[in-house]
């Protein structure tokens, strides 16, 4: 494995009870960069991305088979905590999702359950001023997190997540709820954060791959309705010259 | 008949029969709410004509007496308000924790099928079923005739615990369920483990149901008569009970006692002491419409 990979992927199979929703992945994903994964909707992208921080171990009848090494580390052994996992590999869903509490209390949150100590209200300060949220912000920081715009619950969700300072961030379509200035927010936030974060993004939307990433990964289904990795490369390459035709239809929006 | 055509007769859409039959269904609905209405309003009219005279400051501060003139309802008021208190104690760690286990530790068993069958027949189990439970238990050692807590408040809390405990666990199982998976999922996405994910984002927002619900509950145990009668065995009480190992009288044994009496004037103080009981029990109820719709809101938002 190469020094710049954080996280590398060999032989990943998911399953919900009998039925196979990914198949046989390998991949890398290199450090302080950013992987887009594209493809079909139902092509297991979500639960792929789940995978990398064992989120998938809160869905019920949900099981895999193969490795997922974080730092040389299978984060699948069985003497590894998934919490531990979950506080340095952070997740961004498609709906915001802030806590029924103030805007405060929802970056506090991470920070507390991590056993933080030191100055919370600096901490809270620098993670919003990082998600581009605390100019807008600063002045109603008790407010409930629900008087927040869409966008600015989902940059408040993305400041959560950077609160306990990960070293991945996954994103699940995290502008799909959102308009398009919103949209530009959040990517411009990405492309900012990927100087000290690496990131793992899922977009339907193929402009947004080609702008904030630096590979990209396409996921087909197939016939037995399972996903699986068609190709990854450079998006440079992906989006001018890929090595699959399929990808290439993907691409170009001649199915969907 | 024409059997070429699709449709044989004619169609006669009535609208003059059918307009009559929807407006006597209409009257028909209204009048089964009036009894409803009609019933209550009566019921509280009779009372309050009877029972409004007798309402003062002395009747709420005084022992119950001989003489309807003197008698007041202190005893009873503490021994309602020390129950409600007791009873709360002890159904809102249980009630709640048990809530917790079944909606986010329980494997989806056929054993936890049947316990969460068997919570919700509990909630209809006859409320003197109870009362003799908890004598049988509680004051009395296990079906002994030697006496384990003997007939005092402590005995009356847990008799009445085990009578609202399935309703506490039902209502806050309703508001743990109710709980958007998202905000389990924020939580544990950064890195909270079970308890912080349930103590910091599942139970702040399933907080206020679970208020409702236990205050419900609270009122249900304290308009209970039966139980309690089983437990104390209608002791005559003129003292406010000052520990949980104390003798003790209810509001409702307290209004049964005076109906029984022959003599009008006790039933009349039976009518104010049904006013003040129903003070309690419409202002508990009250404050749990409220803290419902005023929690309700600020989460739909
Ligand atoms: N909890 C679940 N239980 C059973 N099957 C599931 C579950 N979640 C997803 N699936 C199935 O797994 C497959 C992949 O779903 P997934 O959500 O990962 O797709 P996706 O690529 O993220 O799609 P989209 O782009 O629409 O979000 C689908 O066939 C879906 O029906
Ligand atoms: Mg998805």
């Amino acid at each position: 494995m190469a020094d710049s990979t954080v996280i590398s992927v060999k032989g990943l199979n998911v399953y919900y009870e009998d039925f196979q929703a990914v198949k046989d992945v390998d991949m890398e994903i290199k450090r302080e960069s950013v992987t887009a994964l594209i493809g079909p909707s139902g092509c297991g992208k979500s639960t792929y991305l789940r995978c990398l921080n064992r989120m998938n171990d809160l869905i019920m009848g949900a099981s895999i088979q193969g490795e997922v090494l974080f730092e040389n580390r299978n984060i699948y052994d069985s003497n590894v905590d998934a919490t531990e996992i979950r506080s340095r590999i952070g997740m961004v869903f498609q709906k915001p999702n802030p806590f029924p509490k103030s805007i405060y209390q929802n970056i506090a949150f991470g920070l507390k359950v991590n056993g933080f100590s030191g100055d919370m209200e600096e901490a809270v300060e620098k993670s919003l001023k990082q998600a581009a949220l605390w100019d807008e912000v600063k002045d109603r920081l008790n407010d409930s997190a629900f008087t927040l715009s869409g966008g600015q619950q989902q940059r408040l969700c993305i400041a959560r997540a950077l609160a306990v300072e990960p070293e991945v961030i996954l994103m699940d379509e995290p502008a799909s709820a959102l308009d398009p200035i919103a949209t530009l927010a959040i990517e411009d936030l990405v492309r900012e954060l990927k100087t000290d974060y690496t990131i793992v993004i899922v977009t339907h939307n193929m402009q947004q791959a080609a702008r904030v990433s630096d590979e990209t990964a396409f996921f087909m289904v197939g016939e037995d309705r399972s996903g699986y990795l068609v190709e990854q490369d450079d998006t440079q390459k992906i989006f001018t010259n890929p090595t699959h035709q399929r990808t290439e239809e993907y691409i170009t929006g001649r199915f969907s | 008949m024409n059997k070429d055509k699709f449709i044989t007769g004619n169609i006669n859409p009535n609208r003059r029969f059918r307009k009559i039959i929807g407006g006597c269904v209409y009257i028909l609905f209204l009048l089964s709410t009036c009894v409803g209405i009609i019933g209550l309003g009566l019921l509280i009219f009779d009372v309050l004509k009877e029972g409004i005279p007798w309402i003062n400051w002395q009747f709420l501060t005084d022992f119950p007496s001989r003489d309807p003139k003197e008698a007041g309802l202190l005893s009873a008021l503490f021994g309602t308000i020390w129950l409600m208190f007791l009873t709360a104690l002890f159904t809102v760690p249980i009630g709640v924790g048990a809530a917790i286990y079944l909606e986010e530790y329980a494997p989806k068993n056929l054993l936890t099928r049947v316990i969460e069958i068997n919570v919700s027949n509990l909630a209809g189990v006859p409320s003197i079923v109870y009362g003799l439970l908890g004598m049988g238990i509680f004051v009395y050692r296990f079906g002994s005739d030697e006496m384990f807590l003997d007939r005092v408040l402590i005995a009356g809390a847990l008799t009445l615990s085990l009578l609202v405990l399935p309703i506490v666990i039902l209502a806050s199982r309703e508001s743990i369920r109710a709980v958007p998976d998202s905000y389990r999922q924020g939580a544990y996405a950064m890195g909270a483990d079970k308890w912080q994910v349930i103590k910091g984002a599942v139970l702040p927002s399933a907080f206020s149901g679970i208020l409702t619900g236990t205050i419900l509950a609270m009122s249900r145990a304290i308009g209970e008569a039966a139980p309690v009668i089983a437990i104390t065995a209608l002791v005559y009480i003129t003292y406010i009970p000052a520990h949980p190992f104390e003798r003790f009288t209810v509001l409702p044994i307290q209004i049964f006692n005076w109906v029984a009496r022959p003599q009008d004037d006790f039933r009349s103080l039976a009518a104010a002491g049904i006013i003040v009981l129903l003070v309690i029990l419409l202002t508990m109820n009250a404050i749990a419409v409220f803290l419902r719709n005023k929690y309700q809101t600020r989460s739909e938002e």
